[in-house]
């Protein structure tokens, strides 16, 4: 019997709502299916199966607040029987309104470095896995401000407060992010200025040839070159897990695409190395417009191996970025503008975009991110190659 | 079409974009992409939409042409 646990799709999230499901019981499930919607402080997440299966019991019910590593449903593996298959026990809540148990802690809730561990009793440290709590955020009242299985509880125990609204929701999952990010991660910070003469040429003429629904952006080149330069610095693509670098399996840039109403999400893009540039256009616009309607992919949410932040339309010249963790670096685009350019005696004006590299020191030295940004300038001076 | 229905489909496509977008406190004289926040991405839906209900297609190298608003009335009202 296969248990389908809620995922985690991101570092700031816990728990997500369900709001619906996709299957019933009986109904075979494929590897990538959508089999429910969940409301996580950021969107409506379409949670996908990672499994192959017939769906034996639905175990959490629409309404439900679920924590991030609980057992939704139960599936049956290839020449199961329903009739003689074990059924799952739901373990005993400890409160109405507490998350349901989780077997096994999701990797975005396991503990973090040793180094900056909390004082944690292993007997609250099981129960924490058990109520789906982390126990690293728990007030602890022991002796040196130990956690108890009494502080696990009670924690526990407290109603998971609904979000007021999803504005609210999302700036406090942000809030615990980019506050994890800033006391965990030694971010280092290099910028390049890149010329884009020939990438802005190209594109042009390119453009020029296509329907407006067609045309490309220069966000999409630059995903692009991001995503060919990280295949030759993968310490920069992956992540930090349990005290050491773990690479990316895929480039899957996170793109951070900012919400009308206030806030942010980064929703990843797969193999953005493999993607044709219109291919990798298309996907772009559809994330785009997802991410801001409110509709994303548990796989979009769980997946980025590296962050992508492009402030140039609000008209910065740079941005250094906040990595989000367990992510090791983040890539930030300025505003793409004529700027004084000095080649040998002369000084022209040139388009020019400063990109930056915000990286996790723990994995990756200035060093190497300088050649990463080196690489990046000059795949832009090739674009017919991107 | 006339200009003042041109004008009106505008806002209307805005709005599909940025539902915040007050009317009358856009001033057509004004930059439009600062004024309702429109990045890269939204500028090319909001072409795509214009293409849609107007039927004219605005080639990349008109953009820097097409500032505000009034710019915008101006030029589709010439193209249509």
């Amino acid at each position: 019997m296969i248990q389908f646990k809620l995922p985690s799709l991101g570092a700031d999230m816990e728990q997500g709502k369900l709001l619906e499901w996709k299957v019933k019981p009986g109904d075979p499930v494929k590897r990538g299916q959508v089999v429910a919607v969940v409301d996580t402080s950021k969107a409506a997440v379409e949670v996908e199966s990672w499994h192959e299966g017939t769906v034996l019991e639905l175990v959490a019910g629409p309404g439900e607040t679920i924590a991030v590593g609980a057992v939704m449903a139960t599936l049956l593996e290839a020449g199961e029987d329903a009739a003689t298959a074990p059924r799952y026990q739901r373990p005993e809540k400890a409160a109405p309104a507490a998350a349901p148990a989780v077997e096994k802690a999701a990797p975005a809730a396991a503990p973090t470095a040793a180094a900056t561990r909390k004082h944690i009793s292993p007997a609250a440290r099981k129960r924490a896995r058990e109520l789906g709590v982390d126990p690293e955020r728990i007030e602890g009242s022991g002796p040196h401000g130990a956690v108890t299985l009494e502080d696990v509880e009670r924690a526990a125990a407290k109603p998971a407060a609904p979000p007021a609204d999803r504005y609210s929701s999302m700036r406090a999952a942000i809030a615990a992010a980019m506050s994890r990010s800033k006391r965990e991660i030694p971010h280092y910070y290099v910028a390049e200025t890149i010329p884009m003469q020939r990438a802005s040429e190209w594109l042009a003429r390119e453009n020029a040839g296509r329907p407006v629904s067609e045309r490309m952006l220069v966000g999409a080149l630059q995903l692009k070159a991001v995503a060919l330069a990280l295949r030759k610095y993968p310490e920069l693509n992956g992540f930090w897990r349990e005290g050491a670098f773990r690479a990316g399996a895929g480039i899957h840039v996170g793109v951070a695409i900012s919400i009308r109403q206030g806030g942010l999400i980064a929703p990843a893009i797969h193999d953005v190395d493999r993607k044709a540039l219109p291919q990798l256009m298309r996907a772009l616009a559809d994330l785009v417009k997802r991410a801001r309607a409110g509709s994303l992919r548990s796989s979009e949410m769980s997946d980025p191996t590296v962050t992508v932040t492009n402030l140039g339309d609000q008209g910065v010249e740079a941005v250094f970025g906040v990595i989000y963790p367990p992510q090791v670096a983040l890539v930030g685009f300025g505003r793409l503008a004529a700027r004084p350019w000095a080649e040998g005696d002369t000084v022209r004006p040139m388009p020019l975009v400063t990109a930056s590299l915000s990286a996790d020191h723990r994995v990756s030295d200035g060093h190497r991110g300088a050649r990463f940004l080196a690489e990046l300038r000059e795949l832009l001076q090739r674009p017919e190659t991107l | 079409m006339t200009a003042a229905e041109i004008r009106a489909s505008l806002i209307d496509l805005l709005r599909t974009i940025a539902p915040e977008l007050e009317p009358s406190e856009l001033n057509p004289a004004e930059p439009l992409r600062n004024q309702v926040d429109l990045d890269s991405m939204d500028w090319l839906n909001f072409l795509v939409a214009v293409h849609e209900r107007l039927k004219v297609d605005i080639p990349e190298s008109d953009y820097g042409k097409l500032a505000t608003l009034e710019d915008l009335v101006a030029y589709l009202a010439r193209k249509r």
